[in-house]
């Protein structure tokens, strides 16, 4: 198949971007997504041209390294879906893409399609563990946990950090990514004992960093590749509510 | 400078050695610890782990990933699940059992005393894992679940679906994320290790480039800890994420530490087969599919092109269930591998190409309902299905063996430390524990002893009997590696040639795979050192890498890391020459049983293989660690 592209080009942080089209010749419908674009990036350097700039590292949809707004959608048309999980069969002969980078203030954009996502680690570091460390831990099979509890825990832990919730957000909110720790956490009974100081710390944290509120409207959820429930943000909302009003008592 | 490989295997019977050795070892007071910086490179599971780990007990750490979070290593996309001698099945587990499955599956090519250890420490990693949140699969009792794996009659594996390595990685992220918040770690993200130094002998720092801004820099250390993965990417197609490397390992091996058992590659045998000349990498479905998948082939070739459904069943052939009966669909990974080559080379493959065999559900299905394997791989089904567009449930997965694992790596001792002073390798990325071949769920049990709790003990014996002090980052070596690595890039930038970085990689891997893959023969090795030292001569004239150094540059990052494969390659395949018999992931058609099986030769190779660099273009020196097992005896492995 042949395709148009409109990628964003953008050299670095201060230079301001734009659009620019290229034709993916000879495509093959098996391809992945990724390899179209190596196949294009190939043409490019033959051309003398510096290929696109692009995240992607495991290829296999669970790293969370690749991203791209495609047509609109992060990570494309595909549902529960990343990037380099998505194959050219997606899509038809003739198509035009348009391909972005995420586009969030605490995502800059370092070069063309590659933005800075170190705000979802500082995140993390603020509260999104359990504070043990190696050598003090007791039998594994010492504490019993509900199996329904153990499958929603992972179902929350099963976020690959992408940041296409951000993304697909008209306020960038990182409330999915941020809830899905939370929830994972609070969820198991070793992540109980610091539920309240992890939620105040984290959520105090995602502020900081200048994502928005929710929007209630859900976007994150329909662009998760993972299938992150928007449960986990009510059940976040309720614990730090309940925080709150502790720490204020 | 001679060299002489002591493995420092503490004295007394196997069982005993650890506890031997942490009653025997030097320990660094509590104050002290802050005054030393330790490097650490790389932050999948045994990175990640010894990074917080080291944090925790009070070492100042430096730790490098060239990912954009540390939490993306490729360990990430392990499925399968983890090893652990608890014996919670009541099935006749022990931590000597583990130990010797280990053995065996290893070929007996592994140190006795570093997998007994391994053993020994799988119980506490489950523990630790536990206690982090990390959500492996449960019973609704409320206890942990076990699944059995490749190699292993017993049920001893923990997982969290198919998303093991995820799970625990993310566990060891978390831990690190405290320490980094706690200040005793600072985090460099896309940040790309290009040379290591060395001071009067020791490894005392590294030379890094920031992928971002270009900026090459010096660190200086106490100690440097490389915990930088396999190198299955020589290959080009892998299982391996797209950035794994072979850059850090090597480079330490330019500067003096021994690369041992290159030759030892894993095959996995449950790999989606290539769709075509596109392919840029190869996904690997957990070999857990294995349990409630039966593996088989057209018994005619006349059948190949008919649908799996147009097949009856006694026109198929369960060759691994014909072939080993007590083992069946579980026998070891470089086994299965091999039959499917062996059953596509006689013609009998399915798919495109013909490289490819059904991996069949509809007898589980039929015995435990959909709904049971899709809670036990509903994941793998779904990416399976992405990838292919075909639905396994209804039809039977094709699968093809695919480079995946490397059990070689730079040689280390009993500490974990290489043969230079300071410089200490953990994970896939030393040679020790798996021999000439990894058990499934072994890898993830490695990267974590060595992370939790091997190397942030045995570092401390270091420090506590080297007290040769830090240098800054002014020393003149450090000045001097830091021009190194400037020039090589002003090299790469400089050449503006014809063809991409991404075509020479290709060419290496496609010869590495046809001559020094699956089955190798002297007269292949031959010629692929002929070759490997051809392209490497036109990479250097002929490459051709746009952009500048001082910028984010993903040309320039892959250039450095296929400049050195080109080295790399030669050193696997004199390995693959030298070691004339056929063991785990190293099959040399010349020495194979009447029935096609890896023919070991014990009297004479049953040592490591530790080569010493001499110069690009000159041959590698030997240097040979003998193999002595105290307690268990060298069998011929037999999975009949």
């Amino acid at each position: 198949m042949n395709l148009t592209l409109r990628v964003w080009r953008q050299k670095n942080a201060n230079t301001p971007g734009q659009f620019v089209t290229y034709q993916a010749q000879d495509i093959s419908p098996d391809m992945s997504f990724l390899e179209m674009l190596d196949v294009v990036n190939e043409v490019l350097i033959k051309r003398g041209e510096e290929q696109i700039a692009f995240d992607h590292d495991c290829r296999e949809g669970i790293c969370g390294m690749c991203s791209l707004v495609i047509n609109g959608a992060p990570h494309g048309p595909l549902p529960h879906t990343t990037t380099c999980q998505l194959h050219m069969r997606s899509f038809k002969d003739g198509d035009t893409i348009t391909i972005e980078p995420w586009r969030a203030t605490p995502f800059p954009v370092l070069k063309d399609l590659v933005v800075d996502r170190a705000s979802f680690d500082r995140v993390i570091q603020s509260g999104g563990y359990v504070s043990v460390s190696t050598g003090g831990a007791p039998d594994a099979n010492a504490l019993p946990i509900p199996k329904d509890s153990a499958d929603k825990a992972f179902d929350a832990a099963a976020c690959i950090g992408c940041g296409a919730c951000v993304a697909a957000c008209k306020n960038a909110s990182a409330m999915l990514f941020v809830a899905a720790k939370i929830s994972h956490l609070s969820l198991l009974p070793q992540g109980k004992v610091e539920e309240e100081r992890r939620v105040l710390n984290m959520v105090a944290k995602m502020d900081e960093e200048g994502f928005g509120n929710c929007t209630n409207i859900g976007s994150c959820e329909a662009a998760c590749p993972k299938g992150i429930s928007l449960d986990n943000i009510a059940r976040m909302n309720r614990l730090y509510l309940k925080a709150l009003l502790k720490s204020n008592l | 400078m001679s060299i002489t490989l002591e493995s420092k295997i503490p004295s007394g019977p196997v069982g005993l050695k650890w506890s031997k050795y942490r009653q025997e070892m030097k320990l660094v007071n509590p104050a002290n610890k802050r005054k030393f910086d330790v490097i650490v490179v790389g932050t999948g599971l045994a990175g990640a782990s010894a990074a917080a780990t080291l944090g925790e007990l009070g070492y100042n750490v430096k730790a490098f990933c060239f990912q954009d979070s540390p939490r993306r290593a490729h360990s990430i996309a392990a499925q399968g699940g983890i090893n652990a001698a608890k014996n919670y099945r009541n099935d006749g587990d022990s931590v000597f059992r583990l130990f010797y499955d280990t053995i065996k599956g290893g070929d007996f090519r592994a140190r006795e005393a570093n997998v007994h250890r391994l053993a020994e420490v799988s119980v506490n990693i489950i523990d630790q894992c536990v206690a982090q949140g990390v959500p492996f699969a449960r019973e609704y009792g409320g206890l942990l679940d076990n699944r059995s794996f490749g190699g292993a009659q017993v049920s001893r594996t923990f997982y969290a679906r198919g998303q093991t390595g995820q799970q625990l990685l993310i566990g060891a992220y978390q831990a690190l994320s405290r320490q980094i918040q706690a200040g005793t770690v600072k985090m460099y993200a896309r940040t790309e290790m290009l040379d290591i130094v060395l001071v009067d002998g020791h490894a005392k720092g590294i030379i890094t480039r920031d992928l971002v801004t270009g900026k090459i820099e010096a660190h200086a250390g106490d100690a440097v800890v490389l915990a930088t993965g396999g190198y299955g990417n020589v290959f080009y197609l892998s299982t391996n994420a797209k950035g794994c490397n072979v850059t850090a390992t090597w480079r330490a091996h330019k500067k003096g530490a021994l690369f041992a058992n290159p030759c030892y590659t894993q095959i996995h045998p449950t790999c989606i087969p290539v769709s075509g000349d596109h392919q840029s990498k190869l996904t690997l479905m957990s070999e857990s599919l294995r349990n409630d998948g039966r593996v088989w082939v057209p018994k005619k070739k006349e059948d190949c092109g008919k649908t799996p459904h147009q097949i009856p069943e006694s026109d198929r052939d369960y060759y691994l269930e014909r072939k080993y009966p007590s083992y069946g669909n579980l026998a070891p990974r470089d086994i299965a591998s091999r039959a499917a080559k062996e059953a596509c080379d006689k013609g009998l493959g399915v798919g495109p190409g013909g490289r490819g065999v059904y991996l069949d559900f509809s007898a589980s299905i039929k015995r435990l309902g959909r709904n049971k394997i899709e809670e036990r791989y509903g994941n793998l089904f779904e990416m399976y299905e992405r990838i292919t567009g075909e639905n396994a449930y209804e039809q039977p997965m094709r699968i093809y063996p695919a480079i995946h694992y490397t059990m070689g790596g730079l040689w280390v001792d009993y500490e974990l430390m290489s043969n230079v002073p300071g410089l200490f390798v953990i994970g896939e990325a030393n040679f020790s524990d798996h021999g000439a071949n990894r058990l499934g769920a072994s890898a993830l049990m490695q990267g974590l002893a060595d992370g939790y709790f091997v190397l942030p003990q045995t570092i401390g014996g270091y420090f506590a009997t080297n007290k040769n002090g830090r240098p800054t980052a002014d020393h003149p070596e450090f000045k001097k590696t830091l021009e190194d690595v400037n020039t090589r890039i002003n090299t790469l930038l400089s050449i503006k040639g014809k063809r991409t970085v991404s075509d020479f990689h290709r060419e290496l891997g496609k010869l590495m795979w046809d001559n020094v893959g699956m089955a190798r023969t002297e007269a292949s090795l031959k010629q692929a050192l002929q070759r490997i030292p051809e392209i490497r001569a036109e990479f250097w004239e002929n490459v051709n890498v746009l952009g500048d150094g001082n910028e984010l540059n993903p040309a320039l990052e892959h250039a450095g890391r296929v400049a050195d494969f080109l080295e790399f390659g030669e050193l696997l395949a004199y390995d693959a020459l030298q070691r004339e018999e056929s063991c785990g992931g190293h099959f040399r058609e010349e020495y194979q049983t009447e029935d096609g099986e890896a023919l070991r030769n014990d009297e004479k190779y049953a040592y490591v293989a530790a080569w010493e660099y001499k110069g690009v273009d000159q041959f590698p020196v030997l240097h040979k660690e003998s193999l002595v097992y105290e307690e268990v005896h060298m069998t011929q492995r037999s999975y009949k």
